[in-house]
């Protein structure tokens, strides 16, 4: 074994690391306490913004359950002083409206999604921009917009509703498909091509059946999104508190209900509410929870 | 190798039957993506038209006035848009820290075991419509923030003469915390991705150099995925900007500029939808001009949100899409 004789002074590498060394060491309480408090400070906030949240989704059940009954499934809404009231025909126009702009977003939103996973031009990059910036506007003004092309001219009805909330959902879908379709890989295209086969038929046959999860994924999401919104059905449907299945006449909906129910002074009226947010609530989650199972039972299939 | 061929051959000419040509497809297409552009364009002008009856009768500065009284023909926007400015900086004042903190808690604090159910529990929890967080507004934190919060508020910072005036419930205050526990999801779900795909590598490296956990974080981690978080907030600012129901059902609705964060107000889309039932003739042309005030701002906002969030999006947050 050689020793290796080095002076630690005449090489100013060596000199460096050593000072480096002591000052790390010298700061290292200062900057362990630094660090704790910077971590703990995150931490608690976690729990700040858990709470809330965990509150609000623990009142609603709370507070929605014991409004569910039959009367609350089956019954059309009462207005005060009537027992036995429920959201039967909310659920319906929720459900008429949700089934109108889903039916046709979906087909529209998807051949946009088609055109956009091939397109990487100018034109693509503005449509993409588009959507993505559509995807955040102020729903309010999409109410005023279905209020302006519908309402105006046909009246308050379940279609302008409808329009609307496919409004909102169009833009979701359309960068859900494209984001879908672009995950397909390139060599099912080629092959595909490879065979002769028309470009309709690639899309038909190959791209969008391997796209499909992600397409179911992103519907879903969509479709609950659009049913949460609130503000553009309060300027397109107007809110009926009867029965009413025809989507060419005001109908009505979850979320109208839960927004003029709990400006009510009446505690019926307000509990009518606290069960219409449960249920509008579950609903919305389900579908969430149901995209993320789908999409990962489709995606495990595949395998 | 003739008894895979047969069927399949079979298919492609099933498949040849339907198909239509290049050509035809490609029109189909470009008529859909026609048709999206032209209901974009639609929306845009068709809010423009509408309010014109109001800037030829007002003027351009009538948006900045401030008085709406419409009895008096009087219809100025300023109480409102001060009322969303407002409610949004309050929102965000809370939205920033305990988001970030929040963020980074999740994407490299929280033991690994407990991350996917508390990720998947706040992305679901963006999924949450507003008019529900509204409604727990309105009857259950309302109350707690007239007997409790407002007193203990006024009491601390009191001084500053912020918090002026009765204790209502109902105002700027709590307008401004619902939209802030209402936009916490979303930014927080954002930020969490671009602050979990930050090169393992980099972090290591900097710790093998001696950094403390917050060091790391905060020289690397943070920096690294800076413009991902600010996209968040800006994402963020734009859906309290221009939130209706929840902040309709908790403002209080007074259509005066605020001189307290404990009176109530408006903003541009509480206005919009407590007014347009009765509304006609300018009024309503008024209201589709506040309309498209916070079209633009909305459009605006999220303009730059999207080309900040655009990038990180390319690094593999993966959860951006679906909740934004």
């Amino acid at each position: 074994m050689t020793t290796l004789t080095f002076d630690a002074s005449s090489d100013p590498i060596l000199v460096r690391r050593e000072r480096i060394q002591s000052v790390a060491a010298a700061s290292l309480g200062r900057r362990k306490i630094y660090s704790r408090i910077a971590v703990g400070v995150c931490w608690a906030f976690l729990v700040v913004a858990i709470v809330p949240l965990v509150a609000v989704v623990l009142y609603v059940v709370i507070k929605g359950l014991p409004a569910w009954s039959t009367d609350f499934f089956t019954h059309p809404t009462y207005p005060e002083g009537i027992p036995g009231g429920g959201v039967w025909n909310a659920i319906v126009g929720t459900a008429v409206i949700g089934f109108l702009a889903t039916a046709v977003t979906v087909p529209l939103g998807l051949f946009c999604g088609l055109f956009l996973a091939e397109s990487d031009g100018k034109v693509g990059a503005a449509v993409r921009f588009t959507a993505d910036v559509m995807t955040g506007v102020p729903s309010i003004t999409i109410g005023i917009f279905g209020y302006i092309a519908i309402v105006k001219n046909f009246g308050y009805s379940g279609l302008a509703g409808a329009f609307s909330i496919g409004i909102v959902m169009l833009p979701v879908i359309i960068r859900a498909g494209e984001t879908a379709i672009r995950g397909v890989p390139g060599s099912l295209n080629e092959a595909a091509m490879a065979l002769g086969a028309r470009r309709a038929t690639i899309a038909r046959r190959v791209v969008v059946p391997a796209a499909m999860p992600g397409i179911i994924t992103g519907t879903l999401l969509a479709v609950a999104r659009g049913l949460g919104e609130t503000a553009p059905l309060l300027l397109t449907i107007f809110g009926n508190e009867y029965m009413q299945w025809n989507p060419a006449k005001p109908m009505n909906a979850l979320p109208l209900v839960i927004f003029t129910n709990s400006n009510q002074p009446y505690p019926d009226l307000v509990q009518v509410a606290w069960g219409a947010a449960l249920l509008l609530m579950v609903i919305v989650l389900v579908l969430s929870v149901g995209s993320r199972v789908l999409a990962a039972v489709l995606q495990k299939e595949r395998r | 190798m003739t008894t895979t061929e047969t069927p399949a051959s079979g298919r492609a000419k099933r498949g040849g039957r339907f198909a239509l040509p290049n050509a035809a497809y490609k029109g189909i297409l470009i008529a859909m993506v026609a048709i999206f552009v032209a209901l974009v364009a639609w929306y845009v002008i068709s809010i423009a038209v509408q309010s014109k009856p109001a800037f030829s009768a007002l003027g351009f500065s009538w948006i900045f006035q401030n008085v709406w009284a419409p009895s008096h023909g009087k219809y100025g926007l300023l109480p409102f848009i001060l009322g969303t400015i407002e409610t949004t900086a309050i929102a965000l004042v809370l939205a920033v820290p305990i988001g970030l903190g929040t963020a980074i808690a999740l994407a490299h604090l929280v033991p690994d075991r407990i991350r996917p159910p508390l990720s998947t529990a706040v992305e679901l929890l963006a999924a949450v419509p507003s008019v529900v967080y509204g409604l727990w507004g309105l009857i259950v934190l309302a109350p707690v923030f007239r007997e409790h919060v407002e007193p203990f508020l006024t009491s601390v910072f009191g001084w500053t003469g912020l918090f002026n005036g009765p204790n209502n419930g109902v105002g700027l205050l709590l307008a401004g915390v619902i939209l802030f526990v209402m936009v916490l999801p979303t930014m927080v779900a954002i930020s969490r991705d671009v602050l979990a795909v930050v090169p393992k590598e980099q972090i290591e490296g900097a710790m093998a150099l001696g950094a403390t956990r917050w060091q790391v974080l905060r020289k690397v981690v943070i920096p690294a995925a800076r413009t991902g978080i600010l996209g968040a907030f800006t994402l963020a600012m734009g859906r309290a900007l221009g939130e209706t129901v929840a902040v309709a059902l908790v403002i209080g609705n007074s259509p005066f500029i605020a001189h307290s964060v404990k009176s109530s107000a408006a903003t541009l889309a509480s206005l919009i939808v407590n007014n347009f039932g009765e509304a006609s003739g300018t009024e309503l042309a008024a209201l589709f001009g506040a309309g498209l005030v916070l079209l633009v701002i909305g459009v605006a906002v999220n303009a730059v949100a999207r080309v900040l969030v655009r990038g990180t999006e390319r690094a593999g947050g993966a959860s951006s899409v679906a909740v934004a």
